[in-house]
C-alpha cells in the first residue's frame, strides 16, 4: 500500500536521523558555551502574533480554526514566537537574554523546487545589549557554529538593512521611492532597480549609476573604504556603523569569514540595522540568516535591542554530506 | 570535465539559451573573448568549454531553474520567461538588450477589439503560454478574463473558436499577420536579461563582477 504525505514534507530514515542528531547537538553545544538555555515554544500560534511579527510572512502561514473559532497559526520561524515569548514571561528578569533554539516551522511555500515546507532551524537570539557588541557576538557565535559543524568554506555576509534607505534619502528620493525599491533591491533585480529609479524621476543618471554600482559591491573590508564619500550623510553615518561592526567581529577573530555586501536586504521585514546571510558553496541558497531586529521587539512591546541568527539544518546537512563526498558521517565527532 | 561539473569550484557555469536567442547571445559572448565555437558547431552535446567559464545549453525556460538552484552560476535568458516564473529566486544583474520582443494581446482581425468584448460578455477567453504574465496584466486592470494555457501554435486558438484572443510573445508581428490576427494591446518589451544564482553572487563574485561589466560594455 503507498501512503503518500503532503508536499514539501520528508520522512527522515535512521542513518539520515542520526546525523541531523549529531548536527543538532554540536550546534547547541556551541550555544551553550557561549551561555544560551534553549527554549521551546508551541507549534501553534495565534495567527495575529505571526502577522504582527511580520506581515509577508503571515502570508505563507498555515491558518487554521480551533474549536473555539480562533484563526490559529503554525510558526513561520522561531524569531517572533521568541519575541513573543521574551515579552509576555520575561518582564522580571533583568536583561539581556541569550536563548537558543532548534526547531521545526513551517511556511505554505511553492511546492515541486526542493524547498520544504517543513523546516529545521537552529538558531539564538541576544536580547538587550546594544551596540556594535551586540551583532558581534551573534557573528562570532554564528561563525563558531560553522566550525563545529565542519562547514570550513562557509562565507558570512554582513550588510545593513538601513543602507539602501539611507542612500535614496541622501540622493533626495522621497520616502515612497525608498517602499518600492527596496523590494527590487531585496530580489536583486538590477535591471528593475534601474527602471525604478529613471522612472521616479528623482535621481539624475549620474547618481542612479553610483546608487547601482554601489549596491553591487561585495567583498573585504575595502569595501568599506570603496563606499566612502560617494553617498551622502545618512549613507556615510550607517557606513560608520557597518565599520564599527567590522571592527568588534575582527576583535574577535572570526572576520575571516566575513564578506560584506552593501546591496543585502533580508526579506523578512523585521530586520532593522546590520543582517547576515550565510552562504556555502555546495548549495545554491542561502544555509542561513539573522541580524538586527529591534523593530521586532519593539511591536511586541519590548524596548530592548535585539539580535540573533537561524541555521537552516536540511541545507547544512547537504553542504555537510557534500564535503565529506556524499559518504562521510555528515559531522566530525571532533 | 564532465566529471567535475556537478561539484562547486572550477570555471564559472553559463545557462545559454537554445533557440531563438542564441545567436545573438553568442554574438555577445565571442565580443568579451569566450570561446562559443563549440556551441555553434552543430554537436549534440549540452555541455561545452568556453574557455574562461563553461557554456551549458538548454531550453530558455529552463534556464532560471536551473539558475535557482545553483546548477548555473549565471544563465541567459528572456524577461519573458523570468515574468513567467517570477517566484524563482535569481538575481537579474543585466539587461543585455538582444532579442528584443513584445508580449502582446492580439485577436482576430475585424473583431471588435477586446473592449467591446469585455463590454458585451463581461469575461473573455485568453489563450497563451504565459497564463501567469497574461493573468496579471488582466487582473491589474480589474479585467475578468479566463486564461487558457496551450503549449504549441497559439495563434490556432482564436482561429478555431477556443479563445477569443491570445496573449503571446512578437518580434516582428508577421506570424500574426499570417494567421489573419491582429495586435490590439502592448503588455511588455522583453529583452534577454543576465541573471545569477544568489549564492555564487557572494562567494564568486569577482569573476561575476568581471563578466558582468564586460558583457555590459559590449551590449552598449
Amino acid at each position: 500500500m503507498i501512503h503518500p504525505i503532503p508536499p514539501g514534507t520528508r520522512d527522515v530514515l535512521p542513518d539520515e536521523m542520526r546525523e541531523l542528531r549529531r548536527l543538532q547537538a554540536s550546534l547547541l553545544g556551541v550555544f551553550e558555551t557561549f551561555g544560551y538555555s534553549e527554549v521551546r515554544t508551541p507549534t501553534v500560534e495565534y495567527a495575529d502574533v505571526v502577522s504582527r511579527g511580520d506581515e509577508d510572512l503571515a502570508g505563507d502561514a498555515y491558518r487554521f480554526f480551533d474549536d473555539r473559532g480562533e484563526l490559529l497559526a503554525l510558526r513561520t520561524d522561531m524569531t517572533i514566537p521568541i519575541a513573543r515569548l521574551v515579552a509576555t514571561r520575561f518582564g522580571e528578569v533583568e536583561p539581556p537574554w541569550r536563548l537558543s533554539y532548534v526547531a521545526n516551522s513551517y511556511r505554505a511555500v511553492t511546492p515541486q523546487r526542493a524547498r520544504l515546507r517543513e523546516f529545521g532551524q537552529a538558531g539564538i537570539e541576544l536580547i538587550g545589549v546594544d551596540g556594535p557588541d551586540c551583532i558581534a557576538e551573534v557573528v562570532e557565535i554564528l561563525a563558531r557554529s560553522l566550525d563545529a559543524v565542519g562547514l570550513e568554506k562557509a562565507v558570512i555576509g554582513l550588510g545593513d538593512a538601513d543602507l539602501w534607505a539611507a542612500l535614496v534619502r541622501d540622493f533626495g528620493g522621497s520616502e515612497q521611492t525608498v517602499g518600492a525599491t527596496s523590494r527590487r533591491l531585496a530580489a536583486h533585480d538590477m535591471v528593475g532597480l534601474g527602471a525604478d529609479l529613471e522612472e521616479c524621476g528623482e535621481f539624475a543618471a549620474a547618481r542612479i549609476e553610483t546608487m547601482l554600482s554601489l549596491v553591487q559591491r561585495r567583498g573585504g573590508p575595502d569595501v568599506l573604504a570603496d563606499c566612502r564619500g560617494r553617498g551622502g550623510e545618512r549613507f556615510e553615518s550607517v557606513l560608520d556603523r557597518l565599520e564599527a561592526t567590522c571592527e568588534a567581529v575582527s576583535a574577535r577573530d572570526v572576520g575571516e569569514r566575513i564578506q560584506l555586501d552593501m546591496g543585502m536586504l533580508r526579506d523578512l521585514g523585521y530586520y532593522t540595522g546590520p543582517v547576515l546571510e550565510v552562504y556555502d558553496p555546495s548549495v545554491g541558497e542561502a544555509i542561513g540568516g539573522g541580524g538586527r531586529y529591534d523593530g521586532l521587539m519593539e511591536r511586541f512591546g519590548v524596548d530592548q535591542p535585539a539580535a540573533g541568527f537561524s541555521l537552516y539544518l536540511e541545507p547544512i546537512h547537504k553542504a555537510q554530506l557534500e564535503q565529506n563526498g556524499k559518504a562521510g558521517s555528515g559531522v566530525s565527532d571532533a | 570535465m564532465l566529471d567535475s561539473l556537478s561539484r562547486p569550484g572550477g570555471p564559472l557555469k553559463v545557462a545559454v539559451p537554445r533557440g531563438a536567442l542564441l545567436e545573438e547571445v553568442l554574438g555577445l559572448l565571442d565580443r568579451i573573448g569566450i570561446d562559443t565555437a563549440g556551441v555553434r558547431s552543430d554537436s549534440r552535446s549540452l555541455v561545452f568549454d568556453g574557455g574562461e567559464v563553461i557554456l551549458v545549453t538548454m531550453r530558455p525556460y529552463d534556464v532560471p531553474t536551473y539558475v535557482e538552484a545553483g546548477a548555473a552560476d549565471l544563465g541567459i535568458t528572456g524577461k519573458d520567461v523570468l515574468l513567467e516564473q517570477e517566484d524563482r529566486r535569481v538575481f537579474e544583474l543585466l539587461d543585455l538588450k538582444v532579442g528584443l520582443c513584445r508580449m502582446v494581446l492580439a485577436t482576430r482581425r475585424g473583431d471588435t477589439g477586446p473592449s467591446e468584448h469585455q463590454r458585451r460578455l463581461g469575461m473573455m477567453r485568453i489563450a497563451t503560454k504565459y497564463p501567469r504574465i497574461a493573468e496579471q496584466y488582466f487582473e491589474g486592470r480589474g479585467r475578468q478574463v479566463e486564461v487558457v494555457e496551450v503549449k504549441g501554435s497559439i495563434e490556432l486558438a482564436p482561429l478555431v473558436g477556443l479563445a477569443d484572443g491570445i496573449v503571446d510573445l512578437v518580434a516582428t508581428g508577421r506570424t500574426l499577420v499570417e494567421n489573419d490576427l491582429e495586435e490590439r494591446e502592448q503588455i511588455v518589451t522583453c529583452t534577454a536579461r543576465l541573471v545569477a544564482n544568489q549564492v555564487s553572487y557572494r562567494l564568486r563574485s569577482d569573476e561575476i563582477a568581471s563578466l558582468t561589466s564586460r558583457l555590459r560594455e559590449a551590449a552598449g
